[in-house]
């Protein structure tokens, strides 16, 4: 079973609805013990990041998490989600939960490209550059492009946390990952084709990258 | 690089599609959430649904079909028309629905952008603004004003003011309208949009005018647009999204070719 985990951020039956699509057994839910039997988890998000880190506080949930993937379950940061697993967010200046060390950063206001000046959110559709061939991106086409809606991005401190990269006035980490956990700044559960795909091989994933 | 996104809008009422849409396949349909599953199978990069009617028993059946087009289609989508307070929204994006576009309610009652980006996020709320060209005038220094009621009102609101309001309030999207271009499928008001975009920081959609590819590429390129919303050109199948998306690829414009 997969469990998504239910956290009041934003829309979570998008990603229900998708895995659904994919004739999945899943759940929503904040509940330990259904968390705990989970085979996967998802940790989904759209908002800011010192509300949902007050929200996860309070309910213990931060706690639950970094337990969840220290023990080595597999699992999906999606968006917010993949932004709050990194040590600290610039949004509302929020301390986050250090699954993975690094931070994550507002884009520049002043970025241009052809002339233009980039808007702010990144909104859209855009490619990923997956790099070395991780299980949960496996058979996605080069061409294929995912949905995005962010204004801030992961910056990994380490380079081996990087496992792709997406191109907008700079060049930023929309994948990232390490043995059991996998993140990703855009929304698989929208991002048609491609987006099925890899949730598709992450509910097939078993946490490690020698599969 | 993003994709420029091309977005096919849907008009229903009460629960039917205003006009029959024509497939390859040659039948007319009138059910909404079938025809958002063609669009999506055809390579749309999001979809609009308007609610015509908007009375509140038609609301209820457009949650339903909110709620129905959701498990059909793995993109994003928004709905719009009728939204007047931040429970239609929420009841709107509950059912499944990204986004969310507020036009009239939101020029009579602006604090409700505000609360619905509070509530959502600015990436729920998208502006919808129904202009039109008239003289310049103190009151009206772009020579743009905002209509509302479909184009029946005049606000006496400058289009280009109000769209920095929206944006400072807290609007995700503009989806802007020309009411002198719509229906005439002679092209995109691309001085317009050309304005409009150049002066916010919020993505701009260029609605109202579209009959041929070449339209398009005109609005996402001198016209400076984010994304371009389509109606007759795809509903009467002259066109295939694919084959839109194959020419303006072919001109040099960044599409999401592969779904």
């Amino acid at each position: 079973m997969i469990a998504i985990i239910d956290y009041q951020a934003g829309n979570l039956t998008s990603v229900y609805r998708a895995l659904r699509w994919l004739k999945q057994d899943c759940q929503i839910t904040r509940d330990y013990e259904v968390l705990n039997s989970a085979s996967h988890i998802i940790f989904p998000g759209v908002g800011a990041a010192g509300e949902a880190m007050a929200h996860l506080r309070q309910t213990g949930l931060d706690g639950v998490i970094v337990r969840l993937a220290q023990e080595g379950k597999p699992l999906l940061g999606i968006c917010l989600g993949t932004q709050i697993i990194f040590d600290y967010s610039e949004e509302n200046d929020t301390p986050c939960l250090g699954i993975l060390p690094g931070e994550v950063k507002r884009f520049p206001d002043d970025m241009a490209y052809d002339g233009l000046r980039l808007k702010i959110p990144h909104m859209g559709w855009n490619s990923v550059s997956f790099r070395g061939d991780h299980p949960v991106f496996r058979g996605i086409p080069a061409n294929a492009e995912f949905y995005f809606v962010h204004s801030f991005f992961p910056q990994p401190k380490r380079k081996e946390n990087v496992l792709g990269t997406t191109s907008y006035g700079i060049e930023f980490s929309s994948a990232v990952g390490s043995e059991n956990v996998v993140a990703v700044q855009f929304h698989p559960e929208k991002s048609g084709k491609p987006g099925l795909m890899l949730l598709e091989n992450f509910c097939r994933w078993r946490g490690t990258d020698a599969e | 690089m993003l994709s420029k996104r091309i977005i096919p809008c849907l008009d229903v009422r009460a629960g039917k599609l205003t006009k029959g849409i024509k497939f390859k396949a040659n039948i007319d349909i009138g059910d909404p959430v079938e025809a958002a599953r063609q669009y999506y199978e055809q390579g749309a990069d999001e979809i609009v649904f308007y609610d015509i009617t908007a009375s509140s028993d038609s609301r209820d059946i457009m949650i339903d079909i909110v709620r129905q087009v959701a498990e059909a289609i793995m993109i994003p989508f928004s709905v719009g028309g009728g939204i007047r307070t931040v429970e239609d929204m929420r009841r709107v994006i509950l059912a499944g629905a990204e986004k969310i576009s507020v036009n009239s309610e939101a020029v009579k009652n602006p604090p409700l952008i505000r609360e619905g980006a509070k509530a959502f996020g600015s990436q729920c709320i998208v502006l919808g603004m129904d202009v039109k060209k008239v003289d310049v005038s103190p009151a009206i220094p772009s020579g743009y004003e905002m209509v509302i009621h479909g184009g029946r009102v005049f606000t006496g609101i400058d289009a280009l003011a109000w769209a920095k309001e929206a944006e400072s309030l807290g609007a995700g999207e503009i989806c802007l309208n020309s009411i002198d271009a719509d229906g005439t499928q002679e092209g995109y008001e691309i001085d317009l949009t050309s304005l409009i975009s150049s002066n916010v920081s919020i993505p701009v959609i260029a609605s109202g005018g579209a009959g041929k590819p070449e339209h398009l590429r005109d609005v996402l390129t001198r016209g400076r647009a984010d994304a371009a919303l389509i109606a007759s050109m795809v509903h009467y199948d002259m066109y295939t999204i694919k084959d839109i998306k194959t020419y303006l690829n072919s001109q040099g414009i960044k599409m999401r070719m592969f779904w």
